[in-house]
C-alpha cells in the first residue's frame, strides 16, 4: 500500500518537475527542474520494479543501522575533496587573476566558485559528516537502532541532493546573496522537509533509548539540529517572484535583513560548526582515548552557557554600519562571555587524556583529535577578541576574518572530522584496523602545516591592509588607494594557496588510507548488536 | 586502557555509562570558573556604561555617553578644522598661483592624491595611468586641455554628463549611417596612416582616404590631424589611442563614433578646494601644461 502511495506523489513530482522545466524562467531553474525530474523519475521505476516483491524479513532490531553512515563517511571524504579543491582553486584566482579564464566567464569566476566552495566544505563536507556521526554515536549511546526505518536514508539521499542543487544553483548564478545562505527558495523548502526528518530519526532514536540518560554528544547534536532548523526558517524568509523562476525578494528589509542575516550567519558557526562538532568530538575523543570524559559537571555548564550566549553574538559581525550602537554593544558583550564557556568543550576534551597523553606520541589518529582541540581553543579566543569593537575595527573586512575562521573551519572542524572518519572506517567495514598509521602521520603534518601556512599569511596580510586602510598623512589624508593594499597582499596570498595544497594533500592521502583499509585491512567479526552499557 | 590513571588523581565517575564512555564527576576549574565570573561581571559593567540594553522607547545611552556616530562626526570636526586655513586660502588663490606656493602646493599634492584615490581612481586607475576609453593622465596628451584651468573646468563639470548643463561636450556623428563602406574603409586607412604606432591595412586606400577625411573629419580633428582641444577633438597624429588604433578598432569608433562620459564633481560631489587640490595634483602628474 505504501508503495502505491510512494509511486502517485514521486509521478506527480515528476510531472510538475516536466512543466516547471518547460516553463522556467532561468536556466539555473531549468536545470534544477530537470534534475528533479531525473531522480523522481528514477525513483518512481526503482519503486515500481520492488513493488509487489516479498517484503524481506523485517529489519532486526537488534542491530544498528550502519549502511547509511557508511554512506555518509564516503560522502564525507568525497565532499572534502571537493570543498578544499575549490577552495584552493579561488585561493589561486585570488593571486593571480588570470585563472578567471575568460572561456569560463559566468560559471567559475571568483564570485561563482566563493559560495560553492564555502557551502562546499561547511554543508557538504561538515554537513555529511555531522549527520553520519549523530547517526553513528546516537545509536551506540542510546543502545537503540535508529528510529524510523528507511527515514535515516531519506535523510542522507535528501541532503546530498540539497548540495548538488545547491552548488549547481551557484554556478549558474542563482543566489539570494546571504552569506551561508545562498540557495534559493525552493532548494530552501527541500532542505526543511530534509532537516525536520533528520530532527525525527535523531529525536525518534533519543525517545527509544535503553540508557537511562542522555548522553552530553546527543545534547550537542540535539541543540545543532533543532537550532538550524529555526536559523534555516527565519534567514530564508522569502517570496518566489515566480513559481516557475529561482529569483525571490527577501521579507526582510535594511539593517534587518543584515541583522537577521548574521544572526543566522553567525550562528551557522555556532551551531554547525561548534555545537555539532563538539558532540563529535564527545563521542570520538573519549572513545580514541579510552578514557572517562574529564567532568560531567563542566559539561553540563558549558553547554547551557554556550547555547544561550552563542544566540545572541550575531551583531559583532555589524560594528560600525547601520545597526544601532546598543544592538552592537550587545553582540560584542555576549561574544566575550563566550569565551569561557566555549573553552569549556577544549578543556573536557584535553583534560580527558590525562592519564593517557603518552599515546600522544604512539596514535596519530588521537594526535590529530588533540590539535584539532588546540586550535577550537584558539579560534575560540581569537573570534571574541576580533568581537571588541577597537580591534574590530581595525580587523573587519580584511584577511584576519578570513585567517579566523580558517584556522576554525580547517584546524577544528576538518582535523576532528578526520579523526573520526579514521575511527568509524575500521569499525563500520569491521577491519582490524586502518591500513596504514604512518599516512595518517602524513596527513596530520601536511594538514598541520597547510593550516599553519594559511593562518599566519591571512593574520600578516589582514593586519597589513587594516593597518594600509587607516594610513594617514601629516595632513590627515589617506594615504592608500584600494588598490594598493590589493598589490601589496599578493605574496601572502601565494603562501594561503601554497597552504591549501599541502592541506587537500593529506586530505586525498587520507581518502587512499581509507579507501586502502576498507580493501586490504583484515575483518574481524561484524559487532553491530545493540547492547546496552550495563 | 593504556595505564592506570595514578590513584591519587583518581575522582569517582557519575556512575553512567554509554558504549564504553564514563564521566568522572571532576569540579569545574577553578580558574575557569573565575573568568567566567570576571566576563560577566565585566559584561554587566560594559552595558551600563555603554549603550545596551533595548527598552519601550528606544535603548539605554549608557552613563558614558558614547556613541559611535557622535565620535565619527567629531573626528570628522577635528580633521576639517585643523585644515580649515589652508583649505580657505586653496579655494580663494589663483589657481595659478597654487604652484608658487610651496606649503600650499605640498598641501594641495597630498590632499588631491587621497581625492584622486578616492574619486578618479575607479576609472583612471589609481597611478592616473587610465585604460580603454579612459584617459591615461600622466602623459602631455590632452583632449580639453591641460592647463590648470582646463583640468579644474573638466574636474567641477564633467565630460558628456546630463548632470552639470556647463559639461564639456562634443559628439562624434556615427559615420556608419553617412558614409558607404568603402569609403569607411579608405578613411580607417589613411588615419592610421597619420599615427606613427600603426601601418594602414592597405596603404592603396590612403589616398582616397584622404578626400573622404577632408570632407568629412578635418572640420573637427583638423586639416592635419592635430586634433582641437576646444571640441575634445582627440589628436589623431601621435601614437596615442583613446580605445585603440588597430584597424578593427578604429573602423569601430568611425562606425558608431564613441562617448565616453565623466560626472561632474563640483556642486554636491566636492569642495571647492578639494578640487583644486586634485586638479594640482593631476597636473604635476607630469603632463601640466
Amino acid at each position: 500500500m505504501l508503495n502505491y502511495i510512494k509511486l502517485i506523489a514521486l509521478g506527480l513530482i515528476t510531472l510538475f518537475a516536466m512543466i516547471a522545466a518547460s516553463y522556467a524562467r532561468d536556466l539555473a531553474y531549468q536545470v534544477h527542474a530537470i534534475i528533479i525530474m531525473a531522480v523522481s523519475a528514477g525513483l518512481f521505476l526503482w519503486t515500481l520494479r520492488n513493488t509487489d516483491e516479498p517484503v524481506p524479513a523485517a529489519t532486526l532490531e537488534t542491530s544498528y543501522m550502519d549502511g547509511v553512515i557508511r554512506y555518509g563517511v564516503i560522502a564525507t571524504a568525497f565532499w572534502a575533496v571537493v570543498g578544499f579543491l575549490a577552495g584552493t582553486f579561488i585561493a589561486f584566482q585570488l593571486a593571480f587573476p588570470g585563472l578567471n579564464f575568460d572561456w569560463a566567464q559566468g560559471y567559475a569566476n571568483f564570485g561563482r566558485l566563493r559560495p560553492l566552495h564555502t557551502s562546499a566544505v561547511i554543508f557538504a563536507f561538515g554537513g555529511n559528516a555531522l549527520i553520519a556521526t549523530s547517526f553513528y554515536v546516537v545509536q551506540r549511546t542510546s543502545a537503540a537502532r535508529l528510529w524510523g526505518g528507511n527515514l535515516g536514508w531519506f535523510v542522507f539521499w535528501g541532503y546530498n541532493l540539497f548540495i548538488v542543487l545547491a552548488a549547481t544553483g551557484y554556478l549558474l548564478g542563482s543566489t539570494q546573496s546571504k552569506e551561508y545562505a545562498e540557495p534559493e527558495w525552493y532548494v530552501d523548502i527541500w532542505l526543511t522537509i530534509v532537516w525536520v526528518a533528520y530532527l525525527a530519526v535523531f529525536l525518534g532514536t533519543i525517545i527509544k533509548r535503553k540508557e537511562p540518560h542522555i548522553y552530553v554528544a546527543n545534547w550537542f547534536f540535539l541543540s545543532f539540529i533543532v537550532t538550524v532548523a529555526m536559523l534555516h526558517l527565519f534567514n530564508n524568509l522569502s517570496i518566489p517572484v515566480s513559481i516557475w523562476g529561482s529569483k525571490s525578494v527577501q521579507v526582510f528589509a535594511g539593517v534587518q535583513d543584515a541583522m537577521v542575516q548574521w544572526w543566522y550567519g553567525h550562528n551557522a558557526v555556532g551551531f554547525f560548526l561548534t555545537a555539532g562538532f563538539l558532540g563529535m568530538m564527545y563521542y570520538f575523543v573519549p572513545k580514541q582515548a579510552e578514557r572517562p570524559v574529564f567532568s560531567y559537571k563542566l559539561s553540563i555548564i558549558h553547554f547551557w552557557a554556550l547555547i544561550f550566549l552563542y544566540i545572541w553574538a550575531g551583531p559583532h559581525h555589524l560594528h560600525y554600519t547601520a545597526l544601532p550602537d546598543w544592538a552592537s554593544t550587545l553582540g560584542m558583550v555576549f561574544s566575550i562571555v563566550l569565551w569561557m564557556p566555549s573553552w569549556g568543550g577544549m578543556i573536557n576534551g584535553l583534560m580527558t587524556l590525562s592519564g593517557a597523553w603518552d599515546k600522544l606520541r604512539t596514535d596519530p589518529v588521537i594526535r590529530m583529535m588533540v590539535i584539532s582541540l588546540g586550535f577550537y581553543g584558539m579560534s575560540t579566543f581569537e573570534g571574541p577578541m576580533m568581537s571588541i569593537r577597537a580591534v574590530n575595527s581595525l580587523s573587519h573586512y580584511t584577511d584576519w576574518t578570513i585567517g579566523h575562521v580558517h584556522s576554525g573551519a580547517l584546524g577544528w572542524n576538518g582535523m576532528i572530522t578526520f579523526g573520526a572518519l579514521y575511527f568509524l572506517v575500521p569499525k563500520l567495514w569491521n577491519r582490524e584496523r586502518l591500513y596504514s598509521l604512518s599516512m595518517v602521520s602524513w596527513h596530520f603534518w601536511l594538514a598541520t602545516i597547510g593550516i599553519i601556512l594559511y593562518a599566519a599569511s591571512m593574520w600578516v596580510t589582514g593586519i597589513m591592509e587594516g593597518l594600509m586602510w587607516r594610513e594617514v598623512d601629516a595632513n590627515g589624508f589617506l594615504v592608500n588607494a584600494f588598490a594598493d593594499t590589493v598589490a601589496a597582499k599578493f605574496p601572502m596570498y601565494v603562501v594561503r594557496g601554497l597552504g591549501g595544497v599541502l592541506y587537500i594533500a593529506g586530505a586525498v592521502i587520507m581518502c587512499y588510507n581509507l579507501f586502502m583499509t576498507v580493501k586490504r585491512s583484515p575483518a574481524v567479526e561484524a559487532s553491530n548488536s545493540v547492547v546496552p552499557a550495563e | 586502557m593504556a595505564r592506570q590513571p595514578k590513584k591519587k588523581n583518581e575522582v569517582e565517575t557519575t556512575g553512567h555509562e554509554w558504549d564504553g564512555i564514563e564521566e568522572y564527576n571532576n569540579p569545574l576549574p577553578r580558574w575557569w570558573l573565575w573568568i567566567f565570573y570576571a566576563c560577566i561581571v565585566w559584561g554587566i559593567w560594559y552595558t551600563i556604561a555603554y549603550p545596551a540594553w533595548p527598552m519601550v522607547q528606544g535603548a539605554t545611552q549608557g552613563y558614558l555617553g558614547w556613541s559611535t556616530r557622535a565620535n565619527v562626526a567629531e573626528e570628522i570636526a577635528t580633521a576639517e578644522a585643523a585644515n580649515s586655513e589652508i583649505n580657505e586660502r586653496l579655494a580663494s588663490v589663483e589657481l595659478t598661483a597654487i604652484a608658487d606656493d610651496p606649503e600650499l602646493a605640498g598641501y594641495a599634492r597630498s590632499a588631491g592624491e587621497a581625492v584622486f584615490k578616492t574619486w578618479c581612481a575607479q576609472c583612471h586607475g589609481s597611478g592616473a595611468a587610465g585604460a580603454k576609453g579612459y584617459p591615461n593622465l600622466q602623459d602631455d596628451a590632452w583632449l580639453w586641455g591641460g592647463t590648470m584651468e582646463d583640468i579644474h573646468y573638466s574636474i567641477a563639470h564633467g565630460i558628456r554628463n546630463e548632470d552639470d548643463p556647463d559639461a564639456r561636450y562634443s559628439e562624434m556623428p556615427a559615420f556608419g549611417d553617412i558614409l558607404e563602406e568603402p569609403q569607411i574603409e579608405q578613411v580607417v586607412n589613411y588615419v592610421m596612416s597619420m599615427s606613427p604606432a600603426y601601418e594602414p591595412q592597405d596603404a592603396s586606400l590612403v589616398s582616397a582616404g584622404e578626400e573622404v577625411y577632408l570632407d568629412n573629419c578635418a572640420a573637427c580633428h583638423g586639416d592635419d590631424g592635430k586634433g582641437d582641444i576646444f571640441q575634445g577633438a582627440p589628436n589623431l597624429t601621435d601614437a596615442i589611442w583613446l580605445y585603440g588604433g588597430d584597424y578593427e578598432t578604429v573602423k569601430e569608433t568611425v562606425m558608431n563614433s564613441r562617448f565616453g562620459v565623466m560626472p561632474p564633481m563640483g556642486g554636491a560631489q566636492l569642495t571647492e578646494a578639494k578640487i583644486r587640490a586634485v586638479t594640482t595634483y593631476v597636473h604635476q602628474l607630469g603632463g601640466g601644461e
